[in-house]
């Protein structure tokens, strides 16, 4: 019965998306059925993710058509636990929103919508188990993101917006050539199908560009070195809230395909492949932190961190062991909680003084020392000090680095940390801690309650997750066990399958070209 | 744009292409064809009334305001045809064909007929979402 | 058939490339609709070239040898139609951008990247 579920994570935010346009202008109205529907995508998450916390595999074939020519949606840990942070990621941003923070002088309901849209694209994005279901989920998520990121339509806003569109949607087109190339090639695109007949195909040249392809095309999205540029350049310029949204899903959704892909599809040449990624990974979180240390700006900072904290994940694809993953899965889960919060105390704080420039800020720890508190909770968790949630998956990462040898990439990450924290400090110092400069206004109306409740429980979490390290960890290397049996997937997906003999009847046509 | 050759063919034009739109809408679901093609083909047919008569004409067949409206509601019954089967158990987007229900021309009804009416109304709604919205700012200018 | 094809895909990512390497604004989306095209033809010709060949078969239709795979022409279908969606949402942020900076020269975008 489970199964029949799966499909609702995606549905719940399109019905609701379409209940608030029957709302339009009732703003309060809109808010409260965003926030049950949210509410109810999360449960469900959490719902789907207690049935295979256990290393379960779960697949349905949508409107009963089998694999691999039907639509499947597929369900392991590793997808379990970034809808259940897609979904909360949501819902605090929701709560956040509740009491102001949208742009100003605007119907609600474009950003209410859209949000709903992202999320149906990011969720669908996690569950599909075709090449082509994945492409689609992308669209859905992009499209809604270049709504939301030029929302208000700032001059800024469509400077930066205007880069992203083309840089992402340049990305979409090198992934659809992919697709094409899939299936010329091998005549499916089911995950699951193309993992056991890539593994039988013998043309190793075809399945190398096949995988570069894939990385370049997941590599723009997630935002990996050299392809990052345009997130530093556009995330900025949105409302705070917004970025907090991108900041938490989207480059994720991007590290969660690249996972997906390299470890079920990709496994053919994993000396070159994953070794490249790993190259790949310590100039990724190396130049993002540079990047930072470089701005002055709160926005700014955080933006050029994403990038530094994609190289973490990426290297835990690199170094490509139970452990490295398990140390990935966590540091995405960390870095989603962590990352939200800073951006969202930013909007706090451009709330209040009107700014994010550093220089124009001070004096905070004075003004408002809950804000500081709540400042400080993610950014020690993002620069990764014990015992906070930050600090458990550096540690496996790091350990994973020195079981395989890859001494390097483990001092590069170490660097890029006392890196982190140096640039968390700087914020730290110049905005909350020197004293206020003459030019900073004095905030014009007291903060939502609902912002810092918001804050608040991303924070409680961070904590919470590192006080429980052991149970997080123990779901983590679950769901890293399953990704790197990819036989469990296949045997979910294909085990109820159309009869092969009856394919073979249906002459393969990609082999036979030319007139 | 004025002209009196576009303006007069677009009136006997106008319903032989609506027309079309819902035959094609009709038999897509058992042949080539289908909701979205009609809901083209229709959007066609309203952006053709657009360029005869200018915006404003176009505007007294359809406004933004309906097309938005179009779309939702063809969104929330696609949506309730596709989440329907869970209830009774089955996979997401099941089609039931109920014995018997067959017409003359079309073949047998079923539910993907009413999936297809959803797509059918968010193509036409969308297309004249997008055409509208730029038309309206060339006629700004 | 197939040599075709690919010298069509190649010329229009080739010019799809330059285009959207241009500084102007809409030049630069131009490019975007040939790499898009470039993108769903290379798909087109990948799925297999079949002349004359339904994609699907009726009651007491054609035999399945004779059949074309439909699976790339449903995949094209919606990549045009994604494509589509994208297009126009470029378009009118072009649009809007040019509006609102006065400028269709890339270079003159750099406000967001100091």
């Amino acid at each position: 019965m489970i199964e029949h579920f799966l499909a609702l994570p995606v549905m719940i935010p399109l019905v609701t998306a379409v209940l608030i346009f029957f709302l339009r202008s009732r703003t309060q109205g809109i808010k409260v059925v965003s926030l049950v529907g949210s509410g109810v995508a999360l449960l469900l998450a959490l719902v789907l993710l207690g049935q295979v916390a256990n290393g379960e595999v779960v697949a349905v074939q949508m409107a009963g058509w089998k694999a691999p020519a039907g639509i499947t949606l597929v369900l392991d840990p590793l997808s379990g636990i970034m809808l259940a942070l897609a979904t909360l990621t949501g819902l605090v941003v929701q709560i956040y929103a509740w009491g102001g923070g949208l742009p100003r002088g605007r119907e609600p309901m474009s950003f209410y919508i859209l949000y709903q849209f992202l999320l149906m694209g990011v969720c669908g994005a996690f569950l599909t188990g075709d090449l082509f279901n994945l492409f689609v989920f992308f669209e859905v998520m992009l499209i809604s993101s270049f709504g939301l990121m030029t929302l208000g339509s700032t001059r800024a806003q469509l400077e930066g917006g205007l880069k992203y569109v083309v840089i992402n949607m340049v990305s979409s087109i090198l992934f659809l050539s992919s697709l094409g190339i899939v299936y010329g090639t091998t005549g499916t695109l089911n995950m699951a199908d193309l993992s056991v007949k890539l593994a039988a195909q013998s043309s190793p040249a075809v399945t190398a560009v096949l995988a570069m392809l894939f990385l370049v095309s997941f590599g723009i999205k997630a935002g990996l070195f050299p392809l990052f540029f345009w997130l530093p350049d556009s995330y900025h310029t949105p409302p705070p809230v917004i970025t907090a949204l991108f900041a938490g899903l989207l480059t994720k959704v991007g590290v969660y395909a690249l996972i997906r892909v390299f470890t079920l599809i990709f496994l053919q040449d994993t000396d070159f492949t994953h070794g490249l990624i790993l190259v790949i990974a310590g100039l990724t979180m190396f130049i993002g932190v540079l990047g930072a240390a470089a701005q002055n700006n709160i926005r700014r900072i955080l933006s050029f961190h994403i990038i530094s904290q994609i190289g973490y994940m990426v290297m835990g694809l690199g170094l490509f062991t139970p452990l490295a993953l398990a140390g990935a899965i966590l540091f995405v889960a960390h870095n989603i909680l962590a990352k939200t919060a800073l951006f969202l105390v930013s909007g706090i704080i451009e709330h209040n003084w009107h700014t994010d420039d550093l220089k124009k800020l001070g004096g905070l720890l004075r003004t408002s020392p809950w804000l500081a508190v709540l400042f400080m909770v993610p950014a020690l968790t993002l620069a990764g000090l014990p015992p906070l949630f930050g600090f458990f998956s550096k540690y496996a990462l790091l350990r994973a680095g020195l079981e395989t040898e890859q001494y390097f990439i483990v001092f590069v990450s170490l660097v890029v940390s006392v890196l982190t924290l140096f640039s968390m400090m700087k914020i730290w110092n110049e905005a909350f801690w020197k004293p206020s400069p003459d030019v900073m206004e004095s905030p014009g109306q007291p903060t939502p309650r609902t912002m810092l409740f918001s804050l608040a429980f991303l924070g409680v979490l961070c904590i919470l997750f590192g006080v429980f390290a052991e149970n997080v960890y123990e779901l983590a290397h679950q769901a890293a066990a399953v990704v790197l049996n990819p036989e469990l997937y296949q045997t979910a997906v294909l085990s109820d399958s159309i009869d092969p003999d009856l394919l073979k009847s249906y002459p393969q046509i990609s082999a036979d070209f030319g007139d | 744009m004025d002209s009196l050759i576009v303006r007069t063919a677009t009136k006997t034009i106008l319903p032989l292409l609506l027309m079309f739109a819902i035959f094609l809408f009709l038999r897509g679901h058992n042949e080539p064809g289908g909701g979205f093609i009609g809901g083209l083909v229709a959007a066609a047919a309203i952006i053709l009334l657009a360029v005869s008569g200018g915006v404003r004409h176009a505007e007294t067949v359809t406004t933004r305001q309906t097309a938005q409206r179009m779309m939702a509601v063809g969104l929330l019954l696609a949506w309730l045809t596709a989440v329907g089967p869970i209830l009774w158990g089955k996979p997401l987007l099941y089609g039931y064909w109920p014995p018997g229900w067959e017409i003359l021309g079309i073949g047998k009804l079923g539910t993907p007929l009413l999936f297809d009416l959803g797509v059918f109304f968010v193509v036409i709604g969308m297309t004249l979402l997008v055409v509208l919205q730029l038309v309206d700012r060339v006629e700004k200018r | 058939m197939a040599l075709m094809m690919a010298l069509i895909v190649g010329t229009l990512f080739a010019t799809g490339t330059y285009m959207v390497l241009r500084r102007n604004i809409v030049k630069m989306i131009i490019g975007l609709g040939l790499l898009s095209h470039a993108a769903n033809l290379l798909l087109f010709t990948m799925g297999g070239l079949q002349r004359g060949a339904p994609p699907l078969l009726g009651e007491g239709g054609a035999k399945p040898e004779l059949m074309a795979d439909p699976v790339p022409q449903a995949l094209i279908l919606t990549a045009i139609v994604i494509g589509f969606g994208v297009m126009a949402f470029v378009l009118v942020l072009g649009y809007r951008t040019v509006q609102e900076t006065h400028a269709d020269d890339l270079d003159d975008l750099r406000t967001t990247s100091k």
